[in-house]
This record gives structure tokens, sequence and C-alpha cells, in this order.
């Protein structure tokens, strides 16, 4: 068990340090690289004294080593276009995404497994048509434009909901501040990950519902629906955990167009601001950061399948 | 669309591949909305490369009908903000979204079939290696990296694909090494490898016919997810530029002509849905058709 954690743990470490290396290579070496972010009217001092600053003057090699070193306490950096730390100002973004994708997750996941295993006990039934048509629909639309068309709907035509930002902080909180302004991007950021879950829940059941224990089951007389709750779900809910884990990244990339949409001040946005202001400090911390928050996330799926499924553990 | 199968001893398998050749076509046609998807597919294609031919209005030129006009026998779609024939960009900028998508995926399909069929085939290092990067690849939020890649290295088409390419290989790797891994222990490998083939020559001429039809369904399942990644990049502003025309850059730009032109906005958005829609349902109808496990007994 120990064993297998560390094993993990390692290669965590190893991805970590490969993300970074291509990051920062493909970021220091295009042409399009620091030394082209200057004002286009700097003269040749300036240049040359913002070089110096940045260190673009010694090898690319030597400023990784220097950076990764940095980042390894904490120091990710200063902001070329802002001047404040890195680590500060992903610090101050990261909570609101986290927000925005633990909605997501939970939604997710409770109504997922739910029409999943719905779909694959009527299997072939109108249910399932249904169910199966809606998930590949989720999966068709771009989902910006679904924001567009919602906040067109919701926001313009019936003024019910907030079209743009993280509704109300601090002070003045309004419960239904806070949750009118969740709801939209949480919807959106549900079709596109959503789908996958109902979908793998279906054919995880469907996988179980043809084992022979399930027949046993049948046979010995069970209800059917202690065949397919109790003997049947408990089985089938071991690799949805697994799909989870997977769904990590694919929700971090759906959360930069979803924050991008209705100006949702997480880290999404942050990278989209850090690109286009070509802000090479912040896009490479962004980067390292949800690289992190990913290999952590998929830690904690490897532990809790670990715990789930006794078989993993001697791995 | 032939795919054959070569004749193979079938008494120790569980599973009986299909008998002697199987269309894929003739495979889909039990399955409606499949088969519906293949053939609005076509006419689609047909539509976006031939209809420049008969419509020949500009893409880019000004029309004098103004801007944003609305419908009208000039211009069926109305006139953009820049008063350009809207009917002209959705066919200009269909070709762009669907060559972008089907070079992404051709792309896609190499890298993914040398690494998995690379992997499964010769095991041990190269396995370890391979998979080992197939899966941190999997585990990284591809998306921030193509933003990344797209800022530094620019937006032209080329790179474009290239850069979505480079971001959707994987899925497809870990199905053609799972599939290698499976046809490498057949009879008929066994005895090209003994009669002395070079592995290029097995992987070549024996593995990959057979995982032919797991490429298609993976390549049809790409082509969707790739032109979905190049609308999302596009609505960012880092996809393919002005004035080239392309269903994402079009749905962008239509944005704050939302409410008086929401033509605008609607029309390279469905045609976005309808496309990626179709690709997904013919995808897993011939997932289904194809996959063993579904054939009726």
């Amino acid at each position: 068990m120990l064993r297998f954690l560390m094993n993990r743990l390692g290669q965590s470490i190893i991805l970590l340090l490969i993300v970074t290396i291509i990051t920062f290579f493909l970021i220091n070496l295009a042409p399009g690289g620091p030394s082209s972010t200057m004002r286009m009217d700097a003269t040749a001092e300036e240049r040359q004294a913002m070089v110096e600053k940045l260190g673009l003057d010694e090898p690319v090699m030597v400023r990784y080593i220097e950076w990764i070193g940095n980042a390894f306490q904490g120091d990710l950096g200063t902001s070329f276009n802002s001047g404040e730390p890195v680590t500060q100002r992903i610090l101050e973004r990261l909570p609101y995404t986290i927000e925005l994708t633990i909605f997501t997750i939970l939604i997710s996941v409770i109504l997922g497994i739910f029409l999943g295993v719905l779909s694959a006990i009527k299997r072939g039934k109108a249910q399932d048509h249904v169910i199966n048509f809606f998930s590949v629909v989720g999966l068709s639309v771009p989902a910006f434009w679904l924001g567009l068309m919602l906040i067109l709907l919701f926001s313009i035509n019936l003024g019910w909901l907030p079209s743009s930002g993280v509704g109300s902080r601090g002070e003045e909180f309004s419960l239904w501040g806070y949750v009118s302004h969740l709801i939209l991007p949480v919807l959106i950021l549900t079709t596109t990950v959503l789908p996958n879950i109902v979908r793998f829940t279906r054919s995880s059941m469907l996988e179980v519902i043809s084992q022979n224990y399930i027949r046993t089951a049948r046979a010995k007389g069970a209800k059917e629906s202690i065949v397919l709750y109790v003997h049947a779900l408990r089985n089938a809910l071991i690799p949805i955990i697994t799909i989870i884990g997977m769904l990590i990244p694919r929700l971090l990339s759906g959360a930069v167009i979803t924050e991008a949409i209705f100006g949702w001040t997480g880290i999404g946005t942050l990278i989209i601001e850090a690109a286009r202001g070509r802000d090479y400090p912040l896009v490479m911390g962004v980067t390292v950061v949800i690289t992190i928050v990913v290999v952590v996330c998929n830690l904690l799926v490897d532990l809790l399948y670990s715990r789930v499924d006794p078989r993993v553990k001697n791995v | 669309m032939e795919v054959s199968t070569k004749p193979i001893l079938t008494e120790d398998l569980d599973v009986k591949p299909s008998q002697g050749k199987t269309s894929v076509l003739k495979a889909l046609r039990n399955n409606k909305v499949a088969y519906g998807s293949f053939w609005f597919l076509v006419v689609i294609h047909a539509v976006v490369f031939l209809g420049p031919l008969f419509w020949t209005t500009d893409p880019d030129t000004l029309q004098d009908a103004g801007s944003l006009a609305s419908w009208s026998l000039q211009h069926p779609f109305g006139t953009d903000d820049l008063s350009r024939d809207v009917f002209a960009r959705m066919l200009h900028g269909g070709r762009v979204t669907l060559i972008v998508g089907l070079a992404a995926m051709l792309f896609s399909l190499l890298i993914g079939t040398v690494v998995g069929a690379c992997a499964g085939f010769f095991g041990k290092v190269v396995e370890s290696i391979l998979m080992r990067i197939t899966e941190a690849m999997m585990a990284i939020p591809t998306f921030f990296f193509i933003l990344v890649a797209l800022t530094v290295l620019g937006t032209s088409p080329a790179m474009v694909i290239l850069v979505i390419a480079l971001a959707g290989w994987m899925e497809i790797a870990r199905v053609v090494y799972g599939e290698t891994l499976k046809w490498k222990e057949y009879e008929f490998v066994e005895a090209a490898n003994a009669s002395g083939a070079t592995p290029f020559r097995i992987l070549t001429k024996y593995i990959i016919p057979q995982i032919v039809p797991s490429i298609i369904v993976s390549g049809t399942l790409t082509i969707a997810a790739a032109i979905l990644t190049e609308s999302a990049i596009s609505y960012l502003g880092l996809g393919i530029q002005a004035p080239t025309a392309t269903w994402g850059n079009m749905l962008q730009n239509s944005q704050q002509y939302i409410w008086t032109a929401p033509v605008l906005g609607v029309l390279p958005g469905v045609a976005i849905t309808i496309v990626v829609l179709a690709y997904n349902f013919l995808g897993d109808g011939l997932r289904d058709a194809l996959d063993p496990k579904f054939v009726k007994k």
C-alpha cells in the first residue's frame, strides 16, 4: 500500500518536472518568447535594461534551474505586467476555480450516476435512448455557444440570472447573489463532464449486470431492486472513481472557457489574461499550479480507489 | 471503405471476428441514427466544399446591401457587421473548420497509431516510455498547453492544426496499444515472425490492418473533438485569425451583435453543433457495429 503510494508520488513528481521543462523551453525558445514582449516603442537601452533585469541574457538551462529552484520555495517569479508576485496572483484566483469545479463535480457525479444507472437498467427502452441522445448532444455543443445562448435567454430575455461576475463577496453577502452567479457557470461546466460520467456509469453497470454473481443473486430469488442497488451498483461504482479522476483535467480545461464566458475571476481567466498579455512568468506559474492541482487530485483518486477496491492494495 | 478481416483460427477465441469481408457501411445500416449521420456528413461536406463553385460571392468582399442586412435573394443569410455575405462566409468558414478538423485528426491518428503500435508490439522499455508519456499527456489539462503554445508559436492554420493534433492523440494511442497487444498473440503474426518478416512489415501488413476498424472509430470521434477545440480557441481569440473565416471565429465575432443580428451567432453555432453531433453519432454507431460484444448472437 505504502509502496504503491510512494510509486505514484514519484511518478507525479516526474510528470511535474516534465511539464515545467516543456513549458519553460517552449516559452523561452519560441520566436515569440519573452524578449519579444517588450513595448514596441522601447529604445535599445530600455530593451537591454529589461533583458538584464529579467536575466534573459543567461542561457535557458541556467534560467530554468534558477526558476525551478525558486519554484520549490514557492516563488514563481514576478508578473511582467502587474509587477506582483505570480504566486500571490494565482492564490487570489485559485479559490474561485476550486469553488466552481467542486460544485460541478458534486452535481455531475450525483446526476451522472443516477442517469447512468437509469440508462443501464432501462437498456434499449425510451429512457435509455433519451439519456443517450442528450449525452451525445452534451458532448457536441460548443460550451461557449451554449453559454452565450443561456445568457441570451436567462440574463437578457428573462432577466432572472446575472450574465457575469462572481457575485457579492465580502460584506454585503447575500445567498441569492452568491447562488445566482454560480448557476449558469456550473451548468455550462457540468455539460462538459456529465455526459462522460453518464456513459461510463452506464457501461460499467451493464458490464457488472452481465456477471455471473448477479445471475446467482437473481437465481436465489433476491428482489430486482436489491440485485441492482446492493449487488451491482456497489461494484459498478469502483471504476467510476477512476473516470472522475480522469475527468479532472477535462474539467479544468472546460473551466477556462466557462470562466471566459461569465467573467469568472478564476485561474482560467488568469491564464487567458496572461497569454494575451504575453506575461510569461504568469503563464508558467499558472501551468505549474494547474498541473500540481491535477497531480494532487489524481493521487487522492488513487488513494480512494485503493481504499474501495481491496485488490489494488497488493499491486 | 472496405475492411477485410483476414481468416484466422476462431476456435480458441471467446469472440468471433466478423466473417469474410465486412463493409463498414453495411455494418452501420442497422443503426439508423449513425447511418443518417453518415449521409448527413456526406451532404454537409459536399455543400461546404463544392458550394463555393456555385455560390461565387466572395466571402471577404464588402457588399452593397450594407452591414447587418437581413436575408434576401442576393444574401440568403444576410450580411455581417462589415457587410460581407454571411452565406459565402459560412461556406468558406466551413471549409476551413472541416479541413482543420480532418487534418488534425489525421495527424493525431498518425501519432497515436505509431505510439500505440510500437508500445504494444515492442513491449519492454519502449512500452514503458511511450505509455508513460501517453498517460502523462492524458493527466494534464491540455487546453492550457494549447493556449500557451498558440501564444508563443502564433496562430497560423498549420500551427492550429499541429497544436490541436498534439493535444489529441492519446486516446487513439491507447486504443491501438490495446489492440496491438491482442493481435500480436495470434498465430498468423507468429507465423510471419517465424518466417523472418521485419517488425515494420509485421506491423503494417499484419497487425495494423486488423486495427483499422478501431482506428476509424477513434478517428471519427477525434474529428468531433478537434472541431470543438478549434472553435474554443477561436472563441478565446487564439485561433485562425480574421479575415479568414472559420465557424469558430465567426461565432466569436458575432457575440457583440447577438442582439441586433442573432442569426450571426446562431448559424455558426448550429453548424458546429450538428456537424460535431453527426461525427459523434457516427463514431458511436461504428463502435457498436464493429464491437464484437454488440454483435447480435
